[in-house]
């Protein structure tokens, strides 16, 4: 058993499931998304779709949802191309800086997009 | 004349490894790869390489034809060559020992994990376990595995993380025996395989699904244990 405290939810199933999940959750908010934009949206119309409860709540688990699948994601990203075995110490450093980074921009982008959904 | 171009490294006197080029001629014959690597050898007995039966039984001469990976005794020419040209090279991924020879430590090591033998933990019987010809169908496309890791160094995740990644040929045998009735580890088995490199390191590409020399399918066996871990967990 290979351990990994920086996975998502430390278990390669919770986070095969959490990314399956969050995957059809993000697909079913684009689709949304685009059919509002296809059918013509004016600012009014907008602004008057997204003062509606369940949008807001759909978009902030949509957030959510990219949050988690781009943490799972990209961290399968990063233990493969930044590893010890291939670079040495290099490889922690650069993939624990990246991993910070990602953490904080995704963090950044859920309160922000709190604030947009709910401060306006 | 066929262009044959192998690829050649001696530590002990290269810097590094270089292709050669030989001119080999068939005679119009449709040769196996491996008939084309024993006649080489015959001009420059420096060529090496590893082989045994020379009938994809025994999996020692797993390499890199013409960029495919397969059995050198069972692929013949025909199959394999475009343009006149035939490019071997050692298995992909693995440290090369000598020419067309790499070292498997790190490909056994993910087989050794996954322990490959029988485990049941209830009295044995006089005779033998039996098992209902239904449960023996299961193991079927399972069981014919002959390790010669064409599956393994053909799967991008396994080139990046040979020490964590089990790898299609070793998680089609950790399927076999939790498939197998008269196995009762099941559930230890499941547990040493919950964490995010051993099995979900596959993103499903199924490069080993198409290079098996046997013909089995390690991608539908992962699928079958991400299923059992899941219904395990949930």
């Amino acid at each position: 058993m290979v351990t990994a405290v920086t996975s998502f939810g430390r278990s390669g199933t919770a986070d095969w499931l959490v990314q399956r999940v969050s995957g059809v959750i993000l697909l079913a908010y684009f689709l949304f998304i685009g059919w509002v934009v296809v059918s013509g949206v004016d600012y009014a119309s907008w602004k008057s779709l997204f003062g509606q409860t369940w949008v807001r709540v759909f978009s902030l688990m949509a957030l959510l949802s990219l949050a988690a699948h781009a943490w799972i994601g990209l961290w399968a990203v990063v233990t493969d191309y930044l590893t010890e075995r291939m670079m040495g110490t290099t490889g922690n450093v650069l993939r624990i800086s990246s991993q910070l980074a990602i953490a904080l921009v995704l963090f950044v982008y859920v309160v922000w997009g709190v604030q947009i959904l709910w401060g306006y | 004349m066929l262009q044959v171009s192998i690829y050649r490294y001696n530590p002990e006197t290269d810097q590094q490894p270089y292709m050669q080029d030989f001119q080999f001629d068939t005679e119009g014959k449709d040769l196996m790869v491996l008939d084309v690597l024993e006649q080489l050898k015959a001009q420059d007995s420096s060529v090496t390489y590893r082989r045994s039966c020379r009938e994809g039984v025994c999996g020692s001469d797993g390499l890199n034809i013409n960029g495919k990976n397969g059995l050198a005794c069972i692929t013949p020419l025909s199959a394999t060559v475009k343009n006149n040209k035939l490019v071997v090279r050692p298995l992909p991924g693995l440290p090369v020992i000598r020419d067309l020879v790499v070292d498997m430590s790190m490909f056994y090591a993910q087989y050794e994990k996954i322990q490959p033998y029988l485990q049941n933990n209830t009295p044995a019987p006089a005779i033998e376990r039996l098992q209902s010809p239904e449960d023996r169908a299961k193991l079927d496309g399972l069981y014919e595995c002959i390790l010669c890791a064409c599956c393994s160094t053909s799967c991008p995740s396994f080139w990046w993380n040979p020490d964590r990644f089990i790898g299609p040929a070793g998680l089609l045998q950790a399927y076999r025996f939790l498939a197998d009735s008269r196995d009762t580890a099941t559930d230890e088995r499941l547990s040493r395989l919950d964490d995010p490199f051993s099995v979900f390191r596959c993103h499903g590409i199924q490069n080993c699904v198409n290079v098996c020399p046997k013909g089995l399918n390690p991608t539908r066996a992962i699928g079958h244990i991400r299923t059992m871990l899941l219904t395990r967990a949930t």
